[in-house]
């Protein structure tokens, strides 16, 4: 399986007021057709890590370093206008507030037309009737009318499809997802999950889905990167991550979901609250968390190993876990 | 160690009256319409935001309301605390009619809320001592002992006062602020909180710390919870009771547990449903319901669901049905097919209970 994105070595840091470094040290990758849930609490870096891959983070403020690879090209070398036909055709993104990110003053049809005028160099009538298709496929009833509507005029879950129909117009091959279905109500959001499986096995995309929600990355990835305070702690396949998680982090974040929790008896908690960001890691970020910490957790950061199956934990945990795989 | 312990002032939570068996909160048709102006000559129209809602809450009890952004729990939770006025519908506390028998002031010494916006919620200028201590000041009690009730509290709800009573609200995390939230509304002594979606801003480990605190200080203080969220996990981990509410009404109502073994409504059923599957082997295959809740504003005729609901017959558009008893525990439903001889073809016979 040939990787599409490669990310190595990432930091994230941004200047200003005070120095944050939200990002540390990542690497990841993203295979044909794969997709990758990036689970964390707020503040864990994954929304930036999402932003870096499609260099939206402010210019001026943000200081990365390490390599982005995308379909072989060095995103962070790109000059302004290999940038803008990069996005929306190679990598497209989705997010969480449609009605923030959709342009209020067109219409959805005009909107996906000019998307697809810019890129493919099609005229005003074939980008329309792209459009139509793409409201189609994403389902909304009476497509045809809701070409000219305006994004006020829709419902959250009518406008999330509608910037999902955007986002897949010029069907790029990797589909960036930043918590499309959080702001949206419980009967909606399954709808919407449903539909990315379905449109990415259809169009053979891959995808990078940003949640903090275990739930849904059960319900939409193949595999699962756990971050926090900047750093990916463990990913491996979606069933080893919620079935055998090796690192404290997601063991205790999973262990502490209330499902399925007996009414009255204690639930499990991770103690104490995550890290403020404003120095870089010299040791473990979650040791003072950490219930199986050890001196050598706050004196050294600890060690990225890799067990079997391509499954990446970054604790010394895992060292005992690697030498039990016989090698 | 000192012998001396500081006698701590607290206030005295109002007398319990009608002892166990009356309702420490009954609230008989509550109804809020919000009038949404039209365009220049179109006419005027009304959000239905709560109708006719009434529920008991009994003494010691925990009752959840579940729903979707726009079903109304939030803005029942608001017209109990009357923090905004009511159209019709008494709110009755402890068998004494809030408005006739029963003042403003002393109600909010009897019921206190937390809100999700930890942030909002407190004043920015104030430390957290004296915001926690702010309540009790303007109940008569002089500044030193409401400082030091304040302290008090904030050991109970798991900061330490040496390190947190004199920090401003954005110098805590989000999860200390809305434990800093709930020490404030402990201040009054109230006998009835009502947490509007409390735990839901926070962080999913955060979340079961202050998950946990709710339950210890409901045993240490004796209180009676209303837990509106719309997560459904959280509901039934913290309910006794839960009503389900759809655009403004009470679709269903019961024991926790029997309300979700066996929903009796298609929206519990579909809201039940549609939670994301816990299990990678086992992943939701098909969409509970399609469409997306209707617009509050002139919401459909009859049963409010009927739009979106499977079994919709032509009378579920005529007339709505009526919260009925399905089981002798208190299990209710507002569904013709759960109401025997309805006439609805899935509807049981007649006399068969």
């Amino acid at each position: 399986m040939s990787n599409l994105v490669e990310v190595r070595n990432l930091n994230v840091r941004f200047g200003g007021e005070r120095t944050v470094y939200a990002v540390n040290d990542l690497n990841l990758t993203l295979g044909e057709g794969e997709v990758l849930g990036l689970l964390g609490e707020s503040g864990s870096g994954k929304s930036v890590t999402l932003r870096a891959l499609m260099r939206l983070l402010p210019k001026k403020r943000t200081q990365i370093t390490g390599t982005v690879n995308v379909l072989g090209k060095d995103v962070l070398a790109l000059d302004d206008d290999e940038l803008s036909a990069f996005r929306g055709q190679t990598v497209s993104m989705i997010f969480q507030e449609p009605a923030l990110a959709l342009d209020p003053v067109y219409t959805i049809g005009q909107q996906i037309a000019e998307s697809v005028m810019r890129h493919e160099g099609k005229s005003q009538a074939e980008g329309v009737k792209r459009a139509l298709e793409m409201l189609e496929v994403v389902r909304i009833p009476s497509a045809k009318r809701r070409l000219d509507a305006y994004p006020h005029e829709m419902s959250g879950g009518m406008r999330q499809r509608a910037m999902i129909a955007l986002a897949l117009a010029c069907k790029p091959k990797i589909l960036l997802a930043d918590e499309p279905t959080t702001a949206l109500d419980a009967t909606v959001q399954i709808q919407i999950l449903l539909l990315l499986r379905e449109l990415q096995r259809e169009f053979g995309m891959s995808i990078i889905f940003v949640t903090h929600d275990i739930g849904v990355a059960i319900e939409i990835c193949d595999r699962v990167a756990v971050m926090y305070a900047g750093q990916i702690v463990e990913q491996g396949t979606l069933s080893q991550i919620v079935r055998s998680a090796v690192h404290p982090y997601p063991q205790g974040l999973l262990a502490s979901t209330v499902h399925g929790a007996k009414r009255g008896a204690r639930l499990e908690t991770i103690p104490g609250t995550p890290p403020s960001l404003d120095k870089p890691p010299v040791n473990c970020s979650f040791a003072p968390r950490c219930k199986f910490a050890q001196p050598r957790c706050v004196e050294a950061p600890p060690p990225n190993v890799e067990l079997a199956d391509n499954r990446v934990v970054r604790c010394i945990l895992a060292e005992q876990a690697a030498a039990a795989v016989p090698a | 160690m000192s012998d001396i312990v500081e006698e701590i002032d607290k206030l005295e939570p109002l007398e319990d009256i009608g002892g166990v068996a009356q309702p420490l909160l009954q609230v008989v048709s509550l109804t809020k319409h919000f009038p949404v102006r039209g365009g220049l000559f179109a006419p005027s129209k009304t959000v239905r935001a709560v109708d006719d809602v009434s529920f008991a809450i009994a003494k010691g009890e925990t009752v959840g309301i579940v729903g979707e952004s726009g079903c109304g729990k939030s803005t029942t939770a608001r017209l109990l605390m009357h923090l905004m006025p009511r159209n019709s519908g008494d709110i009755i506390y402890d068998g004494r009619t809030v408005g006739r028998e029963l003042s403003l002031r002393e109600l909010r010494r009897g019921m206190q809320m937390v809100f999700q916006d930890s942030y909002a919620s407190l004043n920015p200028r104030l430390t957290i001592e004296e915001s926690i201590a702010f309540g009790p000041k303007v109940h008569g009690m002089a500044d030193k002992a409401a400082r030091l009730l304040a302290r008090e509290l904030l050991g109970k709800v798991g900061l330490r006062p040496e390190t947190f009573a004199n920090r401003y609200p954005h110098e805590v995390s989000g999860g200390q602020r809305q434990r800093v939230n709930i020490a404030r509304a402990l201040a009054l002594s109230p006998r009835l909180v009502i947490l509007d979606e409390a735990v839901s801003a926070l962080d999913k480990s955060v979340e079961a710390q202050v998950l946990n605190l709710l339950v210890d200080l409901k045993r240490e203080f004796g209180l009676t919870y209303l837990f509106i969220s719309h997560d459904l996990n959280v509901v039934r981990y913290i309910s006794d009771r839960v009503l389900v509410m759809y655009l403004g009404e009470v679709v269903e109502l019961g024991p926790v547990d029997e309300v979700w073994d066996g929903p009796a409504h298609p929206y519990t059923r579909a809201l039940l449903a549609a939670m994301p599957s816990s299990d990678p082997d086992n992943r939701t295959e098909t969409p509970p319901i399609t469409g997306d809740p209707p617009n509050p504003i002139d919401p459909p005729s009859g049963c409010r669901f009927h739009t979106r609901c499977p079994f919709a017959e032509a009378m579920c558009g005529e007339a709505t049905p009526k919260l009925t008893e399905i089981t002798v525990t208190g299990h209710q439903a507002a569904c013709y097919m759960a109401i025997p001889g309805s006439g609805h073809s899935k509807a049981p016979a007649a006399g068969a209970h």
